[in-house]
C-alpha cells in the first residue's frame, strides 16, 4: 500500500461525489413536493457519505504516517506543463497531515449540521431567500473540500497557487447565494481581498520560477528544490512580501482582517466554520511552509513587524470582539485575536511557538467550529443573531447550554481542553525570543475570559426571556454533527501527544530551513529534570524532540 | 546579611528533590480518578442520574479521602528525607525542544496535608450539602461541580510541575464559576462568577508569565527542575518569578488589589461558600508560595511584598467584616482577612511557611464550621442572611450555635481553640522579624486580631442573642443531623485541630524537609499573645457594648464614614469601575467604532489599489518578458470580472 495515490484519492472523493449530485434530478424534474423533499434529502445523504469516505481515507493514511520518515510522504509527482516545470506534486509532511485530517473531519460535522441552511429556513427574520438550489450548495461544498485537501497536499508552488486561487469560488458562491444580512457586500469583499492577495502571491510564484531558471537550469515550481535557490537579500524581501501579503489576507492578519466579520457574518454558519475554520488555516499554512523555507532571511527581517501585528491583532480583535452584538461577527473577532497568536508562533521561530501555532490551527479549527455551529442551532430556533434577543437559554436548552460552554471554554484557553496546550505553546515560545510581545499576548487571556463569559452570561443565564422559552433543546442530527467536535476539544486538551508527534519533525525541518534554533535558556537545568523528576530521567534521553 | 541567609537556606531547602513513587503512591492519581468519574458522571448522566447522584458525589468525595488516608499513613512509615515521592502518569505534552510536560504527581508532606484538608472537609461538606440542596431540583448538577472541584483541586496541590498546577489553578477556577453561577436563572448569581473568573484571569496572567520566566530561565517547569536552578539566576530574575507568582496567588486568594470577588461570590449557594470561598481553594495561594519556598527563600523583596500584601489584606478584610449585615459577607471578608494572616507568615520565610500552612488548615476547619453554621441559619430562615434580621436563635437551634461557637472561640484566638495556636505565631513570627518592617506588620497582624474579635463578636451576637427580630413567616428549628453531623465533626476540629498540629512541634517537624525549620520560639504564652488576648477581649467587649447590651435596630443606621466606606467593600468595586471598567468600555467602543468605519474606507482604498497595483505589476513583468506571465494574470482578471458579473 505504499504507493498507493492516498492523496490523490481523498482529494478525488469529494469531486466524485459533487459530480453524483450533480446527476440526481433537479428542482425542474417532475413530481410534488414529496418527491422535491426526497431529492433534497438524497443530495443531503450523497454529500454526508462521500465525506465521510473522505475522511476515512484520510484516517487510513494518518496511521501510516511515519513519524521520523522522509519529510514528506505518500508523495506523487507527475509533469503537468513540462514547458514551464509545472509538476502535479502532492505529499505531506506532518503539518500538512494534521491539516487535511482537521479539513475531513470538519467537512461531515458541517455538512450534517447545515442540513436545512441552503433552504434559508433558520435564518434570521428578514433575510432574502437562497438565491441557488440545494443541489449547487451541497456540491459548492464538496468542490472546496476537494481544493482544499490539494491546497495543503501541494508540494508544487504553482499547484498549490491553483488551488490557492480556485478555493475562492465555491465559498464566494456559499456566502453571496446561500448567506444572510448583507450577503452580496459580504462576498464581495471577501473575493477582492482575497484576490488581491492572489495576484501578489502570483507575481512572487512567477518571479520564483523565473529565478529558478537562473544559471542556465531547468526551471521548477517543485518546493523542496526552491528551498535550496539562493536569491539576493533584495529579491528575497520582494518575494516574501508577495507571498506573505497574500497569506496574511487569508488568515486574517490585523490590519487585513476586516473582510473576515462582515463573511463569517453574512455566511451561514456551516460555511463559517469552513471559512474561519480552514482558509483562515491556508493563510497560516502558506507562512510556516513557504513564507519561512523559501525566503529564510528576509522572513527574519520582516520578524519584528510581524509580531507586533500579530501582538496587536491579538489585543485588538479580542477588544473589539467584547463589544460585539451579534453572535456570529464575536466569533469571527475572536478568530481575528487567535490568529494573531498562531502568527505569533509562527515567527517566533522557536520549536514551542511553531509547534503550538500548529497545534492551535488545529485545535482553533474544531473549537471555533463547534462554537460557529453552536450558535447556528440558537439562531435557526430564535431567527436572530442578536445577542440582546437571547437570555436564560440555559434553562430551557440545558445541553445546547453545556456544549456552548465547554466550546466557548476552548476559546479562552482553559487548560484541559485543546486551545489551552496550543496557547501555552505559543506563548512560552514566544516569550523565550521576545519577552515584551508574550507578555502583551499573555494579557490577552484576561479579555479573552471578558468576551466569551459575557456572551455566555447574556445569552444562556438570568431570567428566561419569554421569546426563548419555548426553544427546543438540540435534535440528535445537531448532537451528531457537534458532539465529535466537543470530543476531540477534550481529548486532545489531555492528550495532544499523538499530533505533537506528527508535527514535531515538521517543525524541526522548518526550523532548519530558516536558519533559527531555540534560545538557550542562562541557567539550564540538569537534564534529568528536562521531563520531570527522577522516575522519568530515563525517558529523557529518548525524547525525539530534544531541539537544543 | 540577606546573602548569607540565601546561602544557608538555598541548600537545605533544595535537599528534598523526590523519589519514584512506591506503594499506595503507585496508584497515586486514583486520587483524581475518583472525583474526576463522579464529575464525569454526573454532568453527562442527565436525569437519570437525578435519584442517587449525589450519593455518588458523597462516595467518590469519601474514596478520595480514603486513599489519602492510605498515602498518609505510607509516608508517616518512611524515613523523613524519603517522603518525597514522584509519579510519572502520562505524557501530556511531549518535549518540543526542552519544553516538556508530564501530568506527574508528586506526594510529598505539604501536598498530603492539602490532599487530607481538601478530601476530608470536602467530604463532610458533601455530606451537609445532601440535606442543604434536597429541595432543589439540580442537586445532581451541584455534586457534579462539586466532584469536578475536588478533582481539580486535588490536581492542584499534587501536581510536580508548574503547568500541571496551573491546569488544577484553572481548574477550580471553572468550578468556581460553575458554582456562584449555581442559581444561574437569577439574575445576580452570573455577574458575581463572571466577575471571579476574570479577576482570577488576572492574577493566572501572572502565574503563567512566571512559569515562561521559568521555562527560558531554566528550560524547565517542574519543581525539582527549577529549585534545582533557581539559585544560579539574577537576582531580579528571581523577584520577578516570586512577584509573578504572588500575582496569581493574589487572584486566586482574594488579596488586594484582586480581592473584589471573593463578596460577590458568596451568591453561590452555602457549601460552596464554605468549601471553596472559604476552606480550600482561596487557600490555593498561600500553598502556591509555600510551594515556591526555593524561590522566595532567594528574593527578600519578594518575601517582602507577599508580607505586605497579607498584612494590608488582613485589615482590609477585616474592617469590610466589621460592617457588612449579610452574615456570609461578614464571613467572606473574614477570610480575606485570615487568607492575609497565611500569606503575612509565608511572607516571613522559612520563620512562617509552616506558621502559614498550621493556621491555613486550622481555618479550614474553623470557618467550614462557620459557613456551615451559617447555611443552617439561612436555610431556616427563608434564605435570609441580613443579620439584622435574625436574633435570638441560640434557644432555636442548639447544636448550630454551640457549633458556631467554637469556630467562633477558635477566629478569635481563645486558648485552647484553634486560632489561639495558629495565629498568635504569626504575629509573633512577624514582630521577631525585626527591623521597621517587623514592627510595621507586628502591629498590623496584632491590631487585626482585635478586630477580628470586634466583629466575630457582632456576628455571634446579632444572629444568636438578644431580641427575636426575624418575621412570623421563619419557623427555626434545628437542622436535620445529615447537617449538624459535619457541623459537629468541624466543631471538634475547630476545637483540637490548633493545639494537635502546633504542640510538640508536629507539623513543623514534618513539614521541614520541604520548607526548612523555623528557629524555635518561645512558647506560647509570650508577650505578645498575651498582648493579643487583651485586644481580642477588648474587641469583644466594645462589640458587646454596641450589639450585646443595647438591641439591634432592623435598619441598618448611617453610621461613620469609615462604615460607610466598609460597607461599600472601601471601595474596591468603585475603584476597579473606574479605573478599569469604565475605560475598558470606552476603548472597547472606540475601537468596534473605529473598526466599522474602517471597513468602507479600506474596501476603497482596495479598490484603488487594485486599479493601480495591477498596472505597476505589469511593468515588473515586462522587465521578464514573459508573456506567459502577463497571460495568465490576464487570466486572472478574467475570472474576477465574470465573478463579479455572475449574479449572486
Amino acid at each position: 500500500m505504499s504507493n498507493f495515490p492516498w492523496l490523490t484519492v481523498a482529494g478525488v472523493v469529494p469531486l466524485v461525489g459533487a459530480i453524483a449530485i450533480g446527476l440526481t434530478p433537479g428542482q425542474s424534474a417532475p413530481g410534488g413536493p414529496a418527491d422535491r423533499r426526497a431529492r433534497d434529502l438524497l443530495v443531503k445523504r450523497i454529500a454526508l457519505v462521500f465525506s465521510v469516505i473522505t475522511l476515512a481515507i484520510t484516517v487510513a493514511m494518518a496511521v501510516q504516517f511515519k513519524i521520523g520518515g522522509p519529510r514528506f510522504q505518500f508523495t506523487q509527482t507527475y509533469q503537468w506543463i513540462p514547458q514551464f516545470g509545472v509538476h502535479y506534486a502532492v505529499g505531506v509532511d506532518g503539518i500538512a497531515l494534521v491539516l487535511i485530517l482537521m479539513t475531513t473531519v470538519l467537512m461531515p460535522v458541517v455538512v450534517l449540521a447545515s442540513w436545512n441552511d441552503a433552504e434559508g429556513a433558520g435564518n434570521p427574520v428578514g433575510s432574502a431567500p437562497p438565491r441557488r438550489s440545494i443541489k449547487t450548495y451541497f456540491i459548492l461544498m464538496l468542490v472546496l473540500e476537494t481544493m482544499m485537501i490539494g491546497v495543503f497536499a501541494a508540494t508544487d508552488v504553482f499547484l498549490f497557487y491553483v488551488f490557492f486561487e480556485a478555493m475562492l469560488i465555491p465559498m464566494y458562491f456559499m456566502i453571496g447565494s446561500y448567506g444572510v444580512g448583507q450577503r452580496q457586500y459580504a462576498a464581495v469583499k471577501f473575493l477582492l481581498y482575497s484576490l488581491l492577495g492572489g495576484l501578489l502571491m502570483l507575481v512572487a510564484v512567477i518571479a520564483l520560477y523565473v529565478y529558478s531558471t537562473s544559471g542556465g537550469r531547468p526551471g521548477t515550481f517543485l518546493f523542496l528544490p526552491l528551498t535550496h535557490l539562493v536569491l539576493s537579500a533584495t529579491v528575497q524581501k520582494w518575494l516574501f512580501l508577495g507571498f506573505f501579503v497574500a497569506f496574511a489576507i487569508k488568515a486574517p492578519l490585523w490590519p487585513f482582517h476586516t473582510w473576515l466579520p462582515d463573511a463569517a457574518t453574512a455566511a451561514q454558519p456551516g460555511a463559517a466554520v469552513v471559512l474561519v475554520g480552514v482558509l483562515d488555516k491556508v493563510g497560516t499554512f502558506g507562512m510556516i511552509r513557504y513564507c519561512l523555507d523559501l525566503f529564510p532571511s528576509a522572513a527574519h527581517y520582516f520578524t519584528p513587524l510581524i509580531i507586533a501585528l500579530s501582538v496587536i491583532g491579538v489585543l485588538y480583535g479580542a477588544i473589539v470582539a467584547i463589544g460585539q452584538a451579534d453572535l456570529k461577527r464575536l466569533v469571527a473577532y475572536t478568530s481575528v485575536s487567535h490568529m494573531g497568536l498562531i502568527t505569533l508562533g509562527i515567527f517566533a521561530m522557536t520549536s514551542q511557538g511553531q509547534v503550538g501555532a500548529t497545534l492551535y490551527m488545529v485545535n482553533h479549527g474544531f473549537a471555533t467550529g463547534a462554537l460557529f455551529l453552536i450558535a447556528g442551532f440558537m439562531i435557526s430556533r430564535r431567527r436572530s443573531a442578536q445577542i440582546a434577543d437571547y437570555g436564560g437559554v440555559q434553562k430551557v436548552a440545558p445541553v445546547l447550554a453545556g456544549l456552548f460552554l465547554i466550546a466557548g471554554l476552548a476559546g479562552l484557553a482553559l487548560p484541559g481542553l485543546s486551545t489551552f496546550v496550543s496557547e501555552f505553546l505559543v506563548l512560552v515560545g514566544t516569550f523565550t525570543r521576545y519577552e515584551a510581545a508574550a507578555i502583551l499576548a499573555t494579557a490577552g487571556i484576561i479579555l479573552a475570559a471578558i468576551y466569551i463569559l459575557w456572551m455566555y452570561q447574556r445569552t444562556m443565564t438570568g431570567p428566561v426571556k419569554p421569546e426563548v422559552a419555548s426553544m427546543p433543546d438540540l435534535k440528535a442530527r445537531e448532537l451528531w454533527a457537534v458532539g465529535p467536535l466537543i470530543a476531540l476539544i477534550i481529548v486532545l486538551g489531555v492528550y495532544p501527544k499523538p499530533i505533537i508527534d506528527v508535527i514535531n519533525p515538521a517543525v524541526r525541518a522548518t526550523l532548519v530551513d530558516a536558519h533559527s534554533a531555540n534560545p538557550v535558556p542562562p541557567h539550564p537545568v540538569n537534564n534529568r529534570f528536562v521531563v520531570t523528576g527522577l522516575s522519568s530521567a530515563t525517558s529523557s534521553s529518548t525524547q525525539n524532540g530534544s531541539n537544543p | 546579611m540577606t546573602g548569607s541567609l540565601a546561602a544557608t537556606l538555598a541548600p537545605q531547602a533544595t535537599a528534598l528533590t523526590t523519589l519514584p513513587a512506591t506503594g499506595a503512591a503507585h496508584a497515586a492519581w486514583l486520587l483524581l480518578a475518583f472525583p474526576g468519574f463522579g464529575a464525569l458522571v454526573l454532568l453527562l448522566g442527565g436525569k437519570r442520574t437525578n435519584k442517587w447522584g449525589h450519593w455518588l458525589g458523597v462516595a467518590m468525595s469519601l474514596a478520595a479521602f480514603g486513599y489519602g488516608v492510605a498515602l498518609f499513613v505510607q509516608l508517616l512509615g518512611l524515613p523523613a528525607s524519603k517522603r518525597g515521592l514522584d509519579l510519572r502518569v502520562f505524557t501530556w505534552i511531549p518535549a518540543i525542544g526542552r519544553f516538556a510536560v508530564p501530568l506527574g504527581i508528586r506526594i510529598d508532606q505539604l501536598s498530603i496535608c492539602f490532599v487530607l484538608l481538601i478530601t476530608g472537609v470536602g467530604s463532610l461538606i458533601h455530606i451537609y450539602a445532601v440535606g442543604y440542596m434536597a429541595a432543589d431540583p439540580d442537586r445532581r448538577r451541584f455534586f457534579g461541580y462539586l466532584n469536578l472541584f475536588i478533582a481539580s483541586m486535588l490536581l492542584l496541590v499534587i501536581a510536580d510541575n508548574y503547568l500541571a498546577l496551573y491546569a488544577g489553578w484553572e481548574g477550580v477556577g471553572l468550578a468556581s464559576y460553575l458554582l456562584i453561577g449555581f442559581w444561574f436563572y437569577n439574575p445576580a448569581p452570573p455577574v458575581a462568577a463572571k466577575k471571579a473568573f476574570i479577576a482570577n484571569r488576572v492574577g493566572d496572567v501572572g502565574l503563567s508569565l512566571a512559569i515562561m520566566l521559568m521555562f527560558a530561565q531554566f528550560g524547565s517547569v517542574s519543581f525539582d527542575g527549577v529549585f534545582s536552578q533557581v539559585h544560579s539566576a539574577r537576582p531580579g530574575t528571581i523577584t520577578a518569578i516570586g512577584l509573578l507568582l504572588l500575582l496569581g496567588a493574589c487572584g486566586k486568594s482574594a488579596q488586594l488589589p484582586l480581592q473584589s470577588w471573593l463578596l460577590d461570590a458568596m451568591e453561590g449557594p452555602t457549601p460552596v461558600s464554605a468549601l471553596i470561598h472559604a476552606a480550600t481553594m482561596v487557600t490555593a495561594g498561600v500553598y502556591l508560595i509555600v510551594r515556591s519556598a526555593p524561590i522566595f527563600n532567594l528574593s527578600p523583596d519578594a518575601r517582602l511584598v507577599v508580607a505586605i500584601v497579607g498584612a494590608a489584606t488582613l485589615l482590609f478584610g477585616a474592617v469590610i467584616g466589621c460592617a457588612k449585615d449579610d452574615i456570609k459577607k461578614a464571613l467572606a471578608g473574614s477570610t480575606m482577612s485570615q487568607i492575609g494572616y497565611m500569606m503575612l507568615a509565608a511572607g516571613l520565610g522559612p520563620v512562617g511557611y509552616a506558621l502559614a500552612i498550621a493556621h491555613l488548615l486550622a481555618h479550614g476547619f474553623f470557618k467550614a464550621g462557620l459557613f456551615l453554621g451559617a447555611g443552617a441559619v439561612k436555610h431556616e430562615m427563608n434564605d435570609e442572611v441580613d443579620m439584622r434580621r435574625f436574633g435570638g436563635l441560640a434557644s432555636a437551634m442548639k447544636i448550630t450555635f454551640v457549633t458556631f461557637g467554637f469556630g467562633y472561640l477558635a477566629i478569635i484566638g481563645i486558648p485552647p481553640f484553634s486560632g489561639f495556636f495558629t495565629k498568635d505565631p504569626i504575629i509573633d513570627a512577624a514582630f521577631a522579624k525585626g527591623g521597621t518592617s517587623g514592627a510595621i506588620l507586628g502591629t498590623a497582624a496584632l491590631i487585626g486580631a482585635g478586630i477580628t474579635a470586634f466583629y466575630m463578636t457582632r456576628v455571634m451576637l446579632m444572629t444568636f442573642t438578644g431580641k427575636r427580630r426575624w418575621d412570623d413567616h421563619a419557623h427555626p428549628h434545628e437542622a436535620p443531623p445529615i447537617m449538624t453531623s459535619p457541623m459537629v465533626i468541624l466543631a471538634i476540629g475547630s476545637l483540637g485541630a490548633g493545639a494537635f498540629l502546633m504542640l510538640a512541634n508536629r507539623l513543623i517537624d514534618f513539614l521541614a524537609p520541604v520548607v526548612g525549620t523555623p528557629p524555635l520560639s518561645h512558647g506560647f504564652f509570650s508577650l505578645i499573645s498575651i498582648a493579643s488576648l487583651v485586644l481580642v477581649i477588648a474587641g469583644a467587649a466594645v462589640a458587646w457594648l454596641i450589639y450585646g447590651r443595647r438591641d439591634v435596630p432592623v435598619t441598618a443606621p448611617r453610621g461613620s464614614l469609615v462604615t460607610g466606606a466598609a460597607r461599600k467593600d472601601l471601595y474596591g468595586d468603585a475603584l476597579n469601575e473606574s479605573l478599569l471598567m469604565r475605560p475598558g468600555s470606552w476603548m472597547t467602543r472606540l475601537s468596534v467604532y473605529f473598526d466599522n468605519q474602517g471597513i468602507d474606507g479600506l474596501v476603497r482604498s482596495v479598490a484603488a489599489a487594485m486599479g493601480g497595483s495591477s498596472g505597476r505589476i505589469r511593468k515588473v513583468q515586462t522587465g521578464f518578458v514573459r508573456s506567459y506571465a502577463l497571460s495568465m494574470l490576464i487570466g486572472a482578471v478574467l475570472v474576477i470580472g465574470a465573478l463579479l458579473l455572475v449574479k449572486l
